[in-house]
């Protein structure tokens, strides 16, 4: 392979040019690239190879060393020119004037979630560290003892910032909780005793050659997968909130999981999601949904799931939760047929409707009648306790 | 090497000379992964050629291809190692009764002869580097991903009953993924990263006239744009690029010389690319001929 590598000593870049390499670092680490030393310096030395000669080698070079992802792609050619072309580095570097107008807006609307960016991590940092000790050392029990009245308490009729935030912190401890006892419930029930063979014959060399100990192995369990869809219509208007933290901090929370937001149109928003500030998440997310109000079209946005999506992010352990009230303003047999695919791709599907908890309740909106043949479950989601109440069900699935 | 100057160039062209058409940044990262020895990481839609592009390194390189499919519970047992415990068994009762002591049989049973390699193994023992496409990596669960960025990053293995093995060679490793999992930023940073998307109509007119040289190269045009646009439909399964060379070979076949001649034939033909049952009542003989309309 030695042919293949190009001198790196001997031409190397001068000095000005490794400095302004180490501030493009440190631009692309602020905008959120992971980017190591072993990185950085293999960027040195491609722009000593002959990569360098022309700007638009040294781009696509650069940036497959420290793109990572798809969405990486477009930042980094943006980061790419202003950095570089501010500078005046080489003045060949192709700008296409369009496509910049048409990315300012967008970087206008970033510009506040940014500053935050830069200003948290130490911030989030404790935060968490000290979240993680509670629900570890007698969090468990003190949180349900601790918030008993607020968990029975209707979540559209809390009132004021701090009974929301507190009913938020309750949602979010409650999801980590619920992901511990379902893993431990999980290696608890479920023992392979498929013969690990390996072991045996190691063991068996002890007694000549007679496999008397028998090793089994462990069964491979796919992780549950939590696949969530909230309405975020008017009608809903009063859970959304509390439920976006529920679902964010599921998603912390569980290995695998992928959350959807609909009214009109659906939005795939697991990766605002994973952002670990919630009050960031929360910012991202209002970004991506963003979108026309007036009415709730579920059937169209269950299509839409269904055949861009579903194939995708349901496996054979896939639990579908919807979150709605079930007020579709599309035609109910849209949404029938919508369910009816679902039905056929997953293994459960829980629909949360926080109006089930009411007193008197039938689930007589359109939609929901529409969709009840489908389901496995319909709960009412209209507290903290009802949401309580579910974590024994999804252990079965 | 006189490739050095303008590799990128010199890449693209022993691309195409095995019949890879290849983009400019592709180049570019496959010539990266000599020149700083790392993985390379290939996502993209299902059909968009990703393996094909290990397959066209290999060939580019005279280098065998190694491939290892990952799926779910892929383990160390089907894609490092395994003893070959049928052996193991029949030596030591050929041995039962020799006096052979615990610690001789063991130092037998545990050597080489009786070690089977899988595709990592094999890998890194070749003497010509090979070209190891670690393929659908998404599928394979974390603990395997966490092992086979060990594996990336020191290029050595270690089986407990046997001693540490180092790499004979580094092989050039193209891993793919269809993002049905989010990999680990541990394994994204190790490697150096492309996205491929479908081919343009040029590009993919090159691709059809690289690998079925007797098409008429406006005929190929035609048919990268007809498939250009089935893509915009809306589909279920969007057609890849090995649908479009099927495509073009039953048309050939046919001898379809002009997709506006034979409106029936073209319509036909079309299950070489939509391969659900819905998709094929998406696209009706009007819809074809709508986009025939449009290619010409």
């Amino acid at each position: 392979m030695g042919a293949h590598a190009f001198a790196v000593e001997g031409s190397g870049p001068g000095p000005a040019m490794r400095r302004r390499l180490a501030g493009f670092v440190v631009t692309l680490r602020d905008a959120g690239f992971i980017i190591g030393q072993a990185e950085a310096q293999d960027a040195a030395r491609l722009i000593a190879g002959p990569l360098a000669d022309r700007p638009e080698g040294l781009r696509a070079g650069l940036r497959a060393l420290f793109a990572s992802r798809r969405s990486d792609l477009a930042r980094f050619d943006e980061l790419f020119d202003a950095f570089w072309r501010a500078r005046g580095v080489r003045s060949v570097v192709r700008i296409d004037a369009e496509a910049l107008a048409a990315r300012s807006p967008r970087r206008f609307q970033h510009g506040p979630s940014a500053n935050d960016a830069r200003l948290e991590p130490s911030q989030i940092g404790g935060a968490r560290g000290r979240d993680d000790g509670a629900a570890e050392g007698g969090g468990r029990q003190g949180g349900a003892s601790a918030h008993e009245a607020l968990s029975k308490k209707d979540i559209a009729a809390f009132e004021g910032e701090r009974e929301r935030a507190e009913a938020a912190e309750v949602a979010e401890r409650f999801a980590r909780a619920m992901r511990e006892r379902l893993t431990r419930r999980e290696r608890a029930r479920r023992r392979g005793r498929r013969l690990d063979l390996r072991a045996t014959i190691r063991l068996s060399v002890a007694h000549g050659g007679e496999p008397l100990d028998l090793k089994f192995r462990r069964r491979k369990i796919k992780p549950l997968r939590l696949v969530a869809l909230l309405d975020a219509s008017g009608s809903m208007e009063a859970y959304v909130a509390f439920f976006t933290r529920f679902l964010h901090a599921v998603s912390q929370a569980f290995r695998e999981s992928e959350a959807f937001l609909f009214h009109t149109r659906l939005a795939h928003v697991s990766s605002a999601l994973k952002e670990r500030n919630p009050a960031r998440a929360l910012d991202r997310l209002a970004l991506m949904a963003a979108g026309v109000g007036g009415g709730t079209k579920i059937g169209e946005c269950l299509t839409a799931f269904n055949r861009r999506h579903a194939r995708r992010v349901i496996h054979s352990r896939t639990c579908v939760m919807i979150l709605s009230d079930g007020y579709d303003t599309g035609p109910p047999e849209v949404l029938a047929s919508a369910m009816r695919e679902l039905r056929r791709r997953c293994k459960r599907i829980v629909w949360l409707n926080p109006l089930t908890g009411r007193r008197g309740f039938e689930p007589s909106a359109r939609g929901m009648q529409a969709a009840l043949p489908y389901l496995d479950l319909l709960a009412p989601a209209h507290n903290l306790e009802s949401l309580a109440a579910l974590e024994p069900y999804l252990a079965r699935i | 090497m006189p490739s050095a100057s303008i590799p990128r160039e010199a890449i693209a062209a022993r691309l195409a000379e095995v019949g890879y058409v290849a983009d400019r940044d592709l180049a570019t990262a496959l010539w990266m992964m000599d020149a700083l020895k790392r993985p390379l990481l290939i996502e993209g839609e299902a059909g968009v050629g990703k393996t094909e592009v290990a397959k066209a390194l290999a060939a580019v390189h005279g280098a065998e291809l190694i491939r290892m499919q990952c799926y779910e519970g892929l383990d160390v047992s089907s894609s490092l190692y395994e003893w070959n415990y049928q052996r193991q068994l029949l030596a030591i009762k050929a041995r039962e009764g020799t006096g052979a002591s615990v610690a001789e049989i063991e130092a037998r049973i545990f050597s080489e002869d009786y070690l089977l390699e899988r595709p990592l193994l094999s890998a890194i023992r070749r003497k010509t580097p090979p070209v190891l496409l670690v393929d659908e990596v998404d599928r394979a669960d974390e603990e395997f991903e966490a092992f086979l960025l060990e594996l990336l990053s020191d290029f050595q293995v270690t089986i407990p009953e046997f001693g540490v093995i180092r790499a004979l060679t580094i092989p050039r490793v193209v891993l793919t993924s269809n993002a049905t999992r989010e990999l680990s930023d541990a394994l994204r940073r190790r490697c150096l990263y492309h996205y491929l998307d479908f081919p343009d109509v040029d590009r993919e007119a090159a691709i059809l006239l690289a690998r079925q040289p007797r098409l008429d190269a406006n005929f190929a045009v035609q048919i990268a744009r007809m498939v250009g646009l089935l893509r915009t439909e809306d589909l279920k399964k969007v057609p890849g690029v090995a649908e479009t060379l099927d495509w073009a070979a039953t048309l050939a076949g046919l001898g379809v010389e002009d997709l506006r001649q034979e409106p029936e034939i073209v319509h036909a033909t079309l299950i070489a690319l939509l391969k659900t049952r819905a998709d094929r009542a998406a696209i009706s003989p009007e819809t074809t001929s709508r986009l025939v309309g449009k290619v010409a």
